[in-house]
Formats: structure tokens, C-alpha cells, sequence
């Protein structure tokens, strides 16, 4: 399954910060009761520790781009069961449920849209829909968001939050890791930026392919980025990892990423950036 | 404390303390007062120029590393808008040694990168007193590559007494980096202009110094060793110091008349760049533009070709 999951962990991983239902939420970080209308207003950052909780992909997007500039691509592509997979329950239903949970056909949601008046092609990763998992629909939509970048001129956003491949989907999830890269491998060719940006979690296939060779690689605070998950590099070693290990404060020290932007600087920086960077 | 000036600017410190004294002094504004002052400025001036008129290697190279001297992120302050630091080498560390990003200087898009230094002990200590580990290096092979595929042209500001002689540095293949990093910087196809801020000591400095132009402030210094170390290795007697600092031609008027290696000078301040470190900036950034707009004439290709050529010379 996932490299990454969210039941029985450590406290930090036992609690993924996912906004639940009623009024008001505890903030799995500092454990402050905050009112949710007050957490949307602050971005779904908590205001006593900063804690950045995990958002859908359709909030990310309503939050970097200019109001009503979003147009989605490539919708139509639908997840398929080739493998007629079960494990504790049929591949067919986890994706009836999800769906059904988060309105989503599947765990990214791409399109073309402009930040402070910067047109780029993008793609956002929805934890919420199986682990934000990448399987044949999220890679080809990568995919094809670098060749509509290619073929439009456009420099390439992507944010992630994905616990790696998707394993129901068996060797064709595995496929998308080298897919994606052949695209980057492409896009590269352009001359255009490619910024990734990695938000909690990004792990796995995921943070193995497209997503650490961003020219500009930005995280947000705290954000577990790893290849294997903690619970399993614990298991394997039989040792428990030092405070902050996979964190984005790590990565930075350890040279991984550019740099940690806070979420409501990101619309800020990245328009910044891709002036900087795109060279007409 | 260390202090703060060197011995050769004792006397202008001392009168400076005298002006410094009247003016406190003068709050009421007494114009017998007001004149001795401007009496005393003249003479502060005088006395610079007679000092700095018979200035010797070893003082030149350390004025390149005096306290006061403005360091690279100093330069990029006052030359560069819209800085945008990025960092690490994608593999073990970020090397505060090395700064590198993206900025404007005026309109021009550039890369710069550069050694850094830092101004207090916790800082110094932070900064590796400039000197990189491998991972400085390839932090900016990194950023060269994105700067050659982006077409921005590239500017490195040179300031390190040398690359780090360290254990973890040697295990980690700093020779390789030093080498690759040479590599990549002969080979990108756009501007390459290299300016020697202060230290150019050995190859932690030629890493970043093999500019299509290569430039020196008036008071750096670039060398494959430092006067110091000549002297203990080649004299075996460290008082022999300064007869090295002669003897290596290192100063910005040695490298640019006699061997040729620069192609420029950039004047400093009356007095060296701490004097006026915004102004050195601003001379910087002028002598740089100038070099990277006559640069922009030739295609990328022709660029990287000047580039082998000139270092397939020496
Ligand atoms: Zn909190």
C-alpha cells in the first residue's frame, strides 16, 4: 500500500490535519481549538503554532490563482481497474468511495491559470483522494500538463501531496514515475521554469520522480518529504528517527530544496520567481 | 574584539576620532569650529590619498580582507534588486559558503553566485570564513546548468582565502567539485562575468573565475596562495611574508598589466570599498552591466568558445 499512512503512527503522523466535520477542529500540532471559519480565513494555517494543514487541491488552487484565471485540463481521463485488484477491499470500490468523498475523479486536478498575472500550466495533488496516489491518471495529467506547457510556451507548477505510487495499479503506477521524468526531460528543452512545489506528505514514487528535480524546489514549513515513510524506515532499523527527520527544516539543512515558504507568502513568491526566471 | 581597521589606517582613524569629537562637540554649530572641521576633512582626504598612493602588495591583500570589507551578499544588496536566494546541491548539504540566486540588476536578468563570509564569530563559523565544501560547489554547477538552459547571463563575485582543508570535504570528492565546477562554467552558453571582490585565493576562487571577463576590484587580491603560506612553504620563514605578497604579483594592477589574467579593474572607494561599500557596489554594478551588454552581441555558442579559447591560453 501507501508508503505513507495516517492510522496508528507517531503523534505527528497519527494526525494528518485534515479539516473533519462541525464547527470547530483541534490543531493536530499544538492541539488549540480553532474555530474553522478562522482557519479558512488564515488559509488553513493554524494561528497559535503555524501548523499548515493539508488542503484540497481545489482550495490550493482557489489560493494561488487569480480569481477566476483557473481552467481545468484534462478531466476526462478516468482511473481504470486493470488489474481487477483487491486487497482488504476491491480497487474498484476505494475508487467509487473516494470519489464519492471528495467530488474528484482522481488524486490531481491539472489546468492552466495565472498567479498575480503570470499565466503557467499546473498540476495539485489531493491527499484526500486515496493518499493522493499516483496511478495512470495522475501521471498522464503531469504528463500532459509539461507537453500543454511545451506546446503553449508556459512555465510548469506542480504542487504535491501524495504518499507515492499507487500499488492497486501494480506496474503501470511504477511506469509513471519514468514517465513523468521523460516529460520533465522534455519541458527542460524549453527553457521555461518548472517549479515544484512539495506540501505534506510527499513521499514515495512521487517524491522519487517529477517532484525533486524542480528547477526550483519550494516546500512548505514542516511538510514530511521523503522517499520511505518513517514508520517503515523505524521498522527497518529498529531505531526511532530524531525529531524533524523527512521535514521540510531538515531538507532544507541537507540541501534538498531552495527554500520553505510559508503558505500565504507562496502567490507572493512564486510570481517573483517566475518573473525572475522566465526570459522572454 | 578584533579591531576594526589596520595598522597603515591608524592615523586616519585618529583624526577621523578628532572630527568625530569636534562635531559632538559642535551641536551648537560655532562656525570657528564648523571650520576646523572642514580643515580637518581636508586633511583626512590628503592623508588617505598619500597613503594609498604608495601602497604595497601585502597592504593591498589585507585590505582584501579587511573586517569592514563588503562581502557578496553586501554587493548584491545595493547592485541587485529582487534577489531571490536558492540553495542546496540536491544531494548532502547547503554550503553557506556559497550564495547563489536570481535577481535583477536593472533590467538585466542575472545569476549570481558567490563566496560568502561572515562579519560576526557565529557567522564566520556559519560561513566556513568562506571557504566552500563540495556541496558550495555544486550548489552553483546546479544553478549555472538552470541559468545556461534559462539563457540569464551569470555573474560570480569571488571572495574566499580557499577551498575548505577539511576531512568530510576531501571524502565527499572536493576535487571533483572544484573540477566539475570549472567544467560547467567554461561550457554554459550565455555572459559569464567573474569579479573578484576581495580574496581570490586558489582554486575555491578559480572554480568561479573563469569568466568570459574576469574583473577585480582595485583592492582584491587572487592567487594560488596565500603570502602567508608561500612564505612558510617556499621561504620556510614565516616573517618573509610580505616579500611574498610582492613576489606573487597578486594585486589587480599585477594580474592586469603583467600576466594578463584579468581583463579589468574596478576602482574602489578613496580609502578601499569598506570606505564606501554602497558606492564600491555601485561601481561594481556598472563595470558589470557594461561587460554583460558588450557580451550580449555574440551568440551563446561563440561565447562558450571565447571562453575555451581564452583559458585553453594561459
Ligand atoms: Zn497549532
Amino acid at each position: 500500500m501507501l508508503l505513507f499512512k495516517s492510522k496508528n503512527g507517531k503523534k505527528e503522523q497519527s494526525k494528518p490535519g485534515k479539516v473533519s466535520e462541525g464547527l470547530w477542529i483541534k490543531c493536530p500540532s499544538c492541539s488549540e481549538i480553532i474555530y474553522k471559519k478562522e482557519l479558512e480565513r488564515n488559509l488553513e494555517v493554524c494561528p497559535k503554532c503555524n501548523y499548515h494543514f493539508r488542503i484540497e487541491a481545489e482550495k490550493r488552487i482557489k489560493m494561488i490563482f487569480d480569481d477566476g484565471s483557473f481552467k481545468e485540463l484534462f478531466n476526462d481521463i478516468k482511473p481504470q481497474d486493470l488489474l481487477n485488484f483487491v486487497d482488504t477491499k476491491k480497487y474498484k470500490e476505494r475508487l467509487k468511495e473516494d470519489a464519492e468523498k471528495t467530488g474528484l475523479s482522481d488524486a490531481v486536478i491539472s489546468g492552466v491559470g495565472k498567479i498575480l498575472g503570470i499565466a503557467a500550466a499546473v498540476s495539485v495533488f489531493d491527499f484526500n483522494f486515496m493518499g493522493g496516489s499516483m496511478g495512470r491518471v495522475a501521471g498522464e495529467k503531469i504528463a500532459r500538463t509539461f507537453r500543454y506547457a511545451i506546446e503553449n510556451k508556459l512555465p510548469v507548477i506542480i504542487f504535491t501531496s501524495s504518499g507515492g505510487a499507487r500499488m492497486q495499479e501494480g506496474i503501470y503506477s511504477l511506469m509513471q514515475m519514468s514517465k513523468t521524468v521523460a516529460l520533465v526531460s522534455e519541458f527542460n528543452r524549453t527553457g521555461m521554469p518548472y517549479i515544484s512545489v512539495l506540501t505534506d506528505p510527499t513521499t514515495g514514487g512521487v517524491s522519487a520522480s517529477f517532484a525533486t528535480i524542480g528547477d526550483v524546489i519550494i516546500a512548505e514549513p514542516k511538510a514530511l518529504i521523503g522517499f520511505a515513510g518513517p514508520r517503515v524506515i523505524e521498522k527497518t532499523i529498529h531505531q526511532s528517527l530524531p525529531e524533524g527527520f523527512q521535514r521540510s527544516e531538515y531538507l532544507l539543512e541537507h540541501g534538498m530544496i531552495d527554500m520553505i515558504v510559508e503558505r500565504k507568502n507562496l502567490r507572493e513568491v512564486l510570481k517573483k520567481m517566475l518573473t525572475l526566471l522566465i526570459n522572454e | 574584539m578584533a579591531l576594526q581597521y589596520l595598522d597603515f589606517e591608524k592615523p586616519i582613524i585618529e583624526l577621523e576620532q578628532k572630527i568625530e569629537e569636534l562635531k559632538t562637540f559642535n551641536l551648537g554649530g560655532f562656525t570657528d569650529v564648523e571650520d576646523e572641521i572642514n580643515n580637518l576633512e581636508a586633511k583626512k582626504e590628503k592623508l588617505i590619498k598619500d597613503i594609498f598612493k604608495n601602497i604595497n602588495s601585502w597592504q593591498i591583500t589585507q585590505l582584501s580582507r579587511h573586517p569592514l570589507r563588503p562581502y557578496a551578499m553586501d554587493y548584491i544588496e545595493t547592485a541587485a534588486e529582487n534577489f531571490i536566494e536558492l540553495h542546496g546541491d540536491r544531494r548532502f548539504m547547503d554550503d553557506k559558503a556559497v550564495v547563489g540566486g536570481f535577481c535583477f540588476m536593472n533590467n538585466e536578468r542575472v545569476l549570481i553566485i558567490g563566496h560568502q563570509k561572515g562579519r560576526n564569530t557565529k557567522d564566520k563559523m556559519c560561513r566556513n570564513f568562506g571557504m566552500p565544501h563540495p556541496e558550495g560547489y555544486r550548489k552553483a554547477q546546479r544553478l549555472f546548468k538552470l541559468a545556461d538552459r534559462y539563457r540569464i547571463p551569470i555573474v560570480t563575485l569571488i571572495d574566499t582565502p580557499g577551498a575548505y582543508p577539511g576531512l568530510g570535504a576531501e571524502e565527499r570528492g572536493q576535487s571533483e567539485a572544484i573540477a566539475e565546477t570549472i567544467y560547467e562554467l567554461l561550457n554554459v552558453n550565455v555572459p559569464v562575468i567573474s569579479v573578484i571582490i576581495g580574496e581570490g585565493g586558489s582554486g575555491g576562487a578559480l572554480a568561479f573565475g573563469t569568466g568570459n571577463r574576469v574583473l577585480m576590484m582595485e583592492y582584491s587580491v587572487y592567487s594560488v596562495i596565500s603570502p602567508e603560506g608561500c612564505a612558510s612553504i617556499l621561504y620556510k620563514d614565516t616573517s618573509k611574508t610580505e616579500e611574498a605578497a610582492n613576489s606573487l604579483k597578486l594585486t589587480a594592477k599585477d594580474l592586469l598589466n603583467e600576466s594578463k589574467v584579468i581583463d579589468g579593474i574596478i576602482a574602489e572607494p578613496l580609502g578601499g570599498a569598506h570606505r564606501d561599500p554602497k558606492l564600491a557596489a555601485e561601481n561594481l554594478k556598472k563595470a558589470v552591466l557594461e561587460n554583460i551588454a558588450e557580451l550580449k552581441k555574440y551568440k551563446g555558442e561563440d561565447l562558450r568558445n571565447q571562453r575555451i579559447e581564452k583559458f585553453s591560453k594561459f
